[in-house]
């Protein structure tokens, strides 16, 4: 049971909350510009690192927002939550 | 009543409080503060049970969470526990407990036969003999495997107690109130940090309890009851005595199981439920939970009267108790020294102290051999004798590389062995939320390598083994919990009391004794007791190639009981090392996860449980009037919907076919208001509905209604309805039933992450509006006759068009659509007067026979037009184009999925399309839905796999047309109208099948629209 801090709500349990998977995976501009393959890509396609992880979240049964966060998905240590349009700190990686 | 074994002063028992209990069905008695373990041994009861699988004699072992032996029934009728170790259970008064796993009795079991076929029945066994033929499995093996070789029996009927939870946060959860969990609990309490100090024993104090060591020049205890006086009194100090920590998840999350009355009696004797879960949330974690001593591996060790060292002294030094009469103590390191005095200083005669280390020296030593006990060095117990108890060891020379024994060889008569092959820090919490072990070659075992996140281990469990130790530990993880938490600095406050040190040689790793002969000809050396699993079992498991710890112990079964393997599995670790010609520190521990030791499913329900707790229910505001009408009712979602409507003496087909033709032919009525429902507003409302649905919405005028369908990105259909502009910035959005919510979060998510600058602002108003759905030709006259303020002519008010108005009084939306391809009107009016609405159409309706319908005859008049239904027809992988949909997909706009329609596997021309189907051979006969269809009119003689040519989605018999009817999903299936394809059936018939246009009614619309 992970320990989430919504921004605006603080910190809440995890059965607060929805996953969302990656962050940062900005919908095409334009769709048609793509391949198959370019759009498989944004479709399908994730990182899944060990270690630093940029992600989404949703407190759902709470203020219902979309929010991102840093985890480390070896420790499940969350290094930062920061608002949805908000650069994540630590810049890009 | 004689407890023949019980000494005549000191222990923690009350001498002045008997206890009567029975076991198998013989009374004896015990006193309080006893567990079950040690009052059955203060009765020379060491047997109380047979193995899993060999059903040999097992006695108790240890003396905690540990032992794998003492699992025994308690209680009878629906109260009865089964599985309870006999070594964590207190014993209560009236106590009734029966042995399991034997039949007819522990003492004469005919099942043992089975040690006679051991050799048939090696590792893996189970897997190689049972995999063929299948039906073998289920009817003749399992079924007597279960019955030979189940543990205890589930109660038939209803808990009769209550259980419960409880949240809880802290500064610091300490587990374990052994001395490093006592010293940590005081340095952060005295600091005023909030703490929770939890512990599995009925008394705090951890290894004290069963201590003789002095601290500050008093008995260990005297310094545990001063602290736990300390704690007791602090305002901001939690003591949970009876309280196992069973699972430690992440960032300070640790579920821990109360047993708030089980050593009272068979049920809670007040209004305190049973067993309480506590969920903590912790700011910090320190772990005290000790080590537990792991027995020396040699043939025929499982003997009843064959325990670890520190079982037989705890049985001593706490529960008063002796175990035997005449001892043999084997170990490989100093601590069993101390069991051998205790033995001795309580009258118990030490036969021999068998030592595998070729030379001992120190204080122990020394004090031992003064008390005239024969110490043996650098010997082995090779193999023991006894039947239901042990009666002899075989003692060997050991040689100095540790793998074979040799010599003449000796025999000692002895009731009792006393085994330490060393001791096992308890890191299972350590390791739950991923903590790291590594390998410690002094103490040979596993120890934490980094503490996870805002936890620190402290003591035995860090492999700490002695007292002042411990007791520094504790205070210093206090000490750096506290801090952390911001209660003061890192520099330890409390004084730690003055203790004795003694200085212990080195052990000596040894983890099995070898064997004169190979391993597997030689008499079983048992690993994990519980599962009879062997040393041989580890030799075998290597030899047909498993290399991981991990494959092993599956192949083995070690490690699979209700102890988990706590005894067995660093040493069945050791020998998997010796099987595989490595290093114990590469081979590793298996993985440790919750739950600690077993927990009640109760425990874990708390109150959450029945058909009113455990799921919401959502009922409509009509669905008083619908059970009072005899509705059957179908779960949607969490809804409650009247399935159909039976009258006496109908058959379902009867109902459904009267229900269909009154809406066909005059009036029915459904109760729509699950549909859900969502208000979308704001000025850029319009867009962002061009956005999520395929067709255009710009230009739908205030008024006006319009379907649509929703596709994921991935281009497949999620969800569809109806949707009417209420006003330019306004709409009110309809979704499915059962995806409601899933819509609503999709929409969010959209919003929220893609499209922040679009300013619309979603309600969901599912709960708000009760729906009518009137259908069938004389629906107008009952709309007309009941709403005020709404022209419901043709011309006025057209298909697919709403209107605000008045309804028996109350303000109402009425909506011109149609699922059933009538004429159709739904009134919407705020759910508090959905009742009094209904009324009024229903008397209204009377002189048109309105007819109440269900969800079935819905899905039939729906199939009958060749509507879908979202999450029916479709699956998430059929498109808007695999359903005929084209007119619906804009080609002026972007919208989510759009580029996925053009992908190559979208377009490919040997997709499935949806399709009617009808039977050709018996035109009544339904298609079970989800059938599949072949090609082949054989296709049950073909050789599999058969080529498939598409599937059921809906199946019904249509009253209107007079025939069965259903929707497929058939390869190509838009080109091959009329042709013929099958459905074969699991008992050996085939339904031929036409396939047709999914519209079977009314193909052109036209009673709808007039
Ligand atoms: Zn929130």
């Amino acid at each position: 049971m992970l320990y989430i801090k919504c921004p605006w709500c603080g910190w809440r349990d995890e059965s607060e909350f929805g996953y969302g998977g990656e962050a940062h995976i900005k919908r095409p501009e334009d769709p048609d510009a793509l391949s198959d393959a370019e759009w498989a890509d944004y479709l399908f396609m994730r990182t899944n690192p060990r270690g630093s992880h940029r992600e989404r979240w949703v407190h759902t049964a709470g203020c219902r927002r979309w929010f991102n966060a840093i985890r480390d998905t070896q420790t499940y240590e969350f290094k930062a939550f920061y608002k949805m349009g908000e650069e994540p700190p630590g810049g890009e990686q | 009543m004689s407890q023949p074994h019980r000494l005549q002063t000191g222990g923690r028992i009350d001498r002045d409080r008997p206890l009567r209990f029975t076991f198998n069905g013989r009374t004896l008695q015990g006193y309080a503060g006893d567990t079950l373990a040690s009052a059955l041994l203060a009765n020379g009861e060491h047997l109380v049970g047979r193995s899993f699988k060999l059903h040999r004699p097992r006695g108790i072992m240890g003396a905690g969470a540990e032992c794998p032996n003492s699992i025994v029934q308690v209680g009878s009728g629906n109260a009865t526990l089964p599985n309870l170790r006999a070594t964590q259970t207190e014993l209560y008064d009236g106590m009734e407990v029966r042995s399991v796993n034997c039949w007819p009795s522990v003492k004469f079991d005919l099942s043992a036969v089975n040690q006679l076929f051991a050799p048939l029945m090696p590792a893996g066994f189970y897997y190689k003999t049972f995999m063929w033929p299948k039906s073998f499995w289920h009817n003749i093996y399992e079924p007597r495997i279960r019955k030979a070789a189940g543990f205890g029996k589930a109660p038939d009927g209803p808990d009769p107690d209550r259980y419960d939870k409880h949240n809880a946060h802290c500064d610091l959860l300490v587990v374990g109130a052994g001395p490093a969990g006592l010293a940590a609990a005081l340095e952060a309490g005295r600091r005023g940090a909030r703490v929770i100090l939890c512990d599995e024993q009925n008394e705090l104090g951890g290894s004290l309890l069963a201590s003789r060591a002095f601290l500050d020049g008093e008995p260990a205890m005297s310094w545990v009851d001063r602290v736990v006086g300390e704690l007791a009194a602090m305002d901001e100090v939690t003591l949970l005595p009876r309280t196992t920590a069973f699972g430690h998840y992440h960032h300070g999350f640790v579920s821990l199981l109360e047993r708030v009355t089980d050593h009272l009696g068979p049920t809670s004797p007040d209004e305190r439920p049973r067993q309480r879960q506590w969920r903590v949330r912790a700011r910090q974690v320190v772990l005290a939970t000790g080590a537990i001593e792991r027995p020396l591996v040699f043939s025929n060790n499982d003997r009843p009267g064959i325990m670890p060292a520190s079982a037989v002294s705890t049985y001593i030094n706490r529960y008063s108790v002796t175990p035997g009469t005449r001892a043999v103590v084997f170990t490989n390191n100093d601590s069993a020294y101390q069991t051998a005095l205790d033995l001795a200083d309580h009258g118990v005669e030490v036969a021999a102290l068998i030592d595998v280390r070729p030379e001992i020296e120190g204080v122990l030593a020394d004090r031992v051999r003064k008390e005239e006990i024969d110490v043996l060095p650098g010997m082995a117990v090779v193999d023991t004798t006894g039947g239901q108890r042990v009666s002899g060891v075989r003692v060997m020379r050991l040689n100095t590389r540790g793998d074979s024994v040799y010599g003449e060889g000796r025999t000692i008569e002895c009731d009792l062995v006393a085994t330490s092959g060393g001791w096992n820090p308890v890191i299972h919490l350590h390791s739950h939320p991923g903590g790291g072990m590594c390998y410690d070659h002094d103490i040979a075992s596993f120890v934490p390598d980094q503490p996870v996140a805002n936890t620190l281990n402290a003591g035995a469990c860090s492999g700490n083994f002695s007292l002042d130790g411990c007791i520094t530990e504790g205070f210093s993880a206090g000490a750096t919990a506290a801090a952390a938490s911001g209660f003061g600095s890192d520099d330890i406050e409390g004084e730690a009391p003055a203790t004795a040190r003694v200085r212990e040689a080195p052990m000596r790793p040894l983890w099995r004794v070898p064997t004169r002969r190979t391993v597997t000809r030689s008499p079983k050396q048992f690993v994990d007791v519980q599962n009879d699993q062997t040393s041989a079992d580890i030799f075998l498991a290597a030899r047909e190639g498993y290399a991981s710890i991990e494959h092993i112990k599956r192949y083995t079964a070690m490690g699979f009981g209700t102890d988990q393997g706590k005894l067995g599995n660093i040493n069945g670790a050791g020998i998997a090392a010796e099987a595989l010609g490595e290093d114990i520190a590469a081979i590793g521990t298996t993985t440790f996860r919750p739950a600690y030791t077993p927990v009640t499913i109760g425990a874990l329900a708390g109150r959450d449980f029945g058909p009113e707790r455990f799921h919401a229910v959502r009922k409509t505001a009509m669905h008083v009037w619908h059970e009072q009408q005899g509705a059957l009712f179908e779960n949607v979602g969490d809804w409650k919907r009247p399935w159909y409507y039976p009258q006496a003496g109908e058959t379902m087909r009867q109902s459904l076919d009267r229900e269909v033709r009154a809406t066909r032919q005059s009036l029915g009525v459904l109760d729509a208001s699950t549909l859900g429902k969502i208000d979308v507003r704001g000025p850029d409302a319009a867009e962002f509905l061009n956005r999520v649905y395929t067709n255009g919405w710009k230009k739908l005028e205030v008024g006006r209604c319009r379907y649509g369908i929703m596709l994921g990105e991935d281009g497949m259909v999620m969800d569809d309805g109806v949707s009417a502009r209420l006003a330019e910035d306004h709409y009110h959005m309809t979704t499915t039933t059962g995806g409601a919510a899933r819509v609503l979060a999709w929409l969010e998510e959209w919003l929220q992450t893609e499209w922040p600058e679009l300013r619309v602002y979603l309600t969901s108003t599912t709960d708000q509006w009760a729906a009518i759905s009137l259908a069938g030709p004389n629906s107008r006259k009952v709309v007309e006759q009941i709403c005020e303020g709404i022209d419901f002519s043709g011309e006025a008010f057209p298909f697919m068009t709403w209107r605000a108005g008045k309804a028996a009084g109350i303000p109402a939306r009425v909506f011109r659509i149609s699922f059933s391809g009538e004429l159709g009107f739904e009134i919407n009016v705020p759910a508090n007067y959905g009742q009094h609405v209904w009324d009024a159409v229903w008397e209204a309706g009377q002189p048109y026979g309105i007819t109440p319908y269900g969800t079935e005859t819905m899905h039939i008049l729906r199939a009958e037009k060749g509507f879908i239904i979202a999450g029916q027809d479709t699956d998430g992988s059929v498109n808007p184009m695999d359903l005929g949909m084209h007119g619906l997909l804009s080609k002026y706009k972007d919208y989510l999925g759009r580029r996925s329609l053009s992908r190559s596997d979208a377009v490919r021309e040997d997709r499935e399309q949806f399709v009617g189907l009808v039977t050709v051979d018996d035109p009544a006969e339904i298609i079970p839905e989800g059938a599949q269809l072949t090609d082949d009119p054989n296709a049950n003689q073909a050789p599999k796999p058969v080529p498939l040519a598409g599937y059921v989605t809906s199946s019904y018999y249509s009253a209107t047309l007079g025939h069965s009817i259903a929707l497929a999903m058939v390869k190509r299936g838009r080109e091959r109208m009329d042709e013929i394809v099958h459905a074969p059936q699991a008992d050996g018939r085939v339904i031929k099948c036409r396939i047709t246009s999914p519209v079977f009614y009314d193909p052109k619309g036209e009673r709808q629209n007039v």
